[in-house]
């Protein structure tokens, strides 16, 4: 099991979903694959299929339109998994939030399990997240083989 | 014992070469890259996996994908005929085009589409290449064509070298780099999201990605027999060949089906067939 555990830890395939970011917080995603940050020495990869991913990045602000996407990804993705808001809009609305068509915060449509602050987020905060959201793996997997998954 | 030899070792092998190829590919884009055992960590994770499937007959489809790749494999280790080979790699490949076929995803049934298209562009070169080898040795079987060249100390590079060429782009489309990614969409040109691998998820792309490993050492063989007469300069053959192709794969963008099909069948053959003349007037 702790091989298992290991392998989790060692490889987590990103998938990322931008509900209507400004693009900011995506160009910082994107930068951490460059060689200047180069993620894929921990083994994340951008994987682009949420079938063959375990981490869900979502940046931007949900609205009604597209939070049946979003929920559609998330189910599309085989447990363990994990999600992280990147970004002030991902996380509560940011400063969007008042608007009418605006959900505050992914955490309404889908559990979140890492917020990543900031305006844009930067990338090191971003790599950061994915390692906080790595941590919580070896829970989720517990939940799974107990057989109570939260969908 | 060597059938257990190589069910056991062929995917060791093909593992650290895919993870070689992963720290090579990082290093020739000025990345650190990731470590050499990544692809057992990746296997091992999905394995861990959540059991996802669109329909049952999926999982049928990678067995017998896994299973055909490695009987392949295990033919080839035991000396058998070349052209049996060739058919149940084939039988293989087309286990894993239905298993795409069998889901009503677009990306699925493009990449599908795809993978019979590179399918078509290499058999037909693979099965030139083994009639040249017969054309020298006088056998189709590995045993006898491996035989031949340590008797006669003749290997088959030197009669068939146009034929190698090709083999190398045998290769590049069948460890489906770039140029000819088009089924898989390697790296992260995600245009039709994984192509045939999209709808495959947890367990069964790890068993994908072993039966990738068997057709890799598979492949690998097939260019080693072209040295068969002294092992180390088949294995450095082979080491020269796989790293051509990573710089093949980081070099070049990605060509269209109709290009592949172009450079296989026309430019392909043609090189093929030079050699085969040349060598028919030679004897």
């Amino acid at each position: 099991m702790s091989l298992l555990n290991t392998s989790r830890a060692k490889s987590p395939w990103v998938v990322h979903y931008d509900c209507g970011s400004c693009n900011g917080c995506d160009i910082e995603v994107l930068a951490c694959l460059t060689p200047l940050y180069d993620v894929e020495r921990f083994g994340i990869l951008n994987i682009g299929n949420p079938k063959h991913a375990d981490v869900l990045l979502v940046t931007g602000t949900v609205n009604p339109r597209n939070e049946r996407v979003l929920r559609n990804v998330y189910e599309q993705m085989p447990e363990p998994k994990v999600v992280v808001a990147i970004g002030a809009c991902a996380c509560t609305g940011g400063i969007f939030a008042d608007c009418y068509n605006v959900v505050q915060g992914v955490d309404k449509i889908i559990p979140v399990d890492v917020y990543v602050p900031g305006c844009a987020a930067r990338p090191e905060v971003i790599i950061d997240g994915v390692v906080l959201g790595i941590q919580k793996f070896e829970e989720k997997a517990a939940k799974m083989n107990s057989g109570n998954v939260k969908k | 014992m060597l059938v257990v030899l190589a069910i056991v070792l062929a995917p060791i092998i093909g593992g650290l070469l895919s993870g070689i190829d992963r720290k090579i590919t990082a290093r020739l884009q000025g990345r650190f890259g990731p470590p050499i055992l990544q692809p057992f960590y990746d296997v091992i994770k999905l394995f861990g996996k959540e059991r996802f499937i669109s329909n049952k007959v999926q999982i049928v489809w990678v067995i017998t994908y896994l299973f055909f790749a490695m009987l392949s494999f295990v033919l080839f280790v035991l000396g058998q005929d070349l052209i049996a080979i060739i058919f149940v790699l084939t039988v293989g490949g087309g286990a894993m085009v239905m298993g795409a076929l069998s889901i009503r995803s677009p990306y699925s049934q493009i990449g599908a589409q795809r993978e019979i298209m590179q399918m078509l562009a290499y058999d037909p070169l693979l099965l030139i290449a083994i009639v040249g080898m017969y054309m020298v040795t006088g056998s189709f079987k590995v045993d006898d064509i491996v035989n031949y060249q340590i008797t006669h100390n003749a290997p088959l590079l030197y009669t068939l070298p146009l034929v190698f060429l090709v083999m190398i782009e045998v290769l590049t489309i069948k460890m489906r780099k770039s140029p000819f990614d088009i089924a898989a969409s390697h790296h992260g040109h995600q245009e039709i999201v994984r192509g045939v691998h999209t709808e495959f998820s947890g367990p069964y792309l790890a068993l994908i990605e072993i039966a990738h490993w068997y057709e890799l050492m598979l492949v690998l063989g097939l260019v080693a027999i072209f040295f068969a007469s002294n092992v180390y300069i088949a294995l450095a053959l082979v080491a020269a060949a796989f790293i051509l192709e990573l710089i093949i794969d980081n070099v070049t963008a990605r060509v269209t089906f109709r290009m592949m099909l172009k450079s296989a069948w026309v430019y392909g053959m043609i090189i093929c067939l030079i050699n085969l003349i040349a060598l028919s007037f030679l004897k």
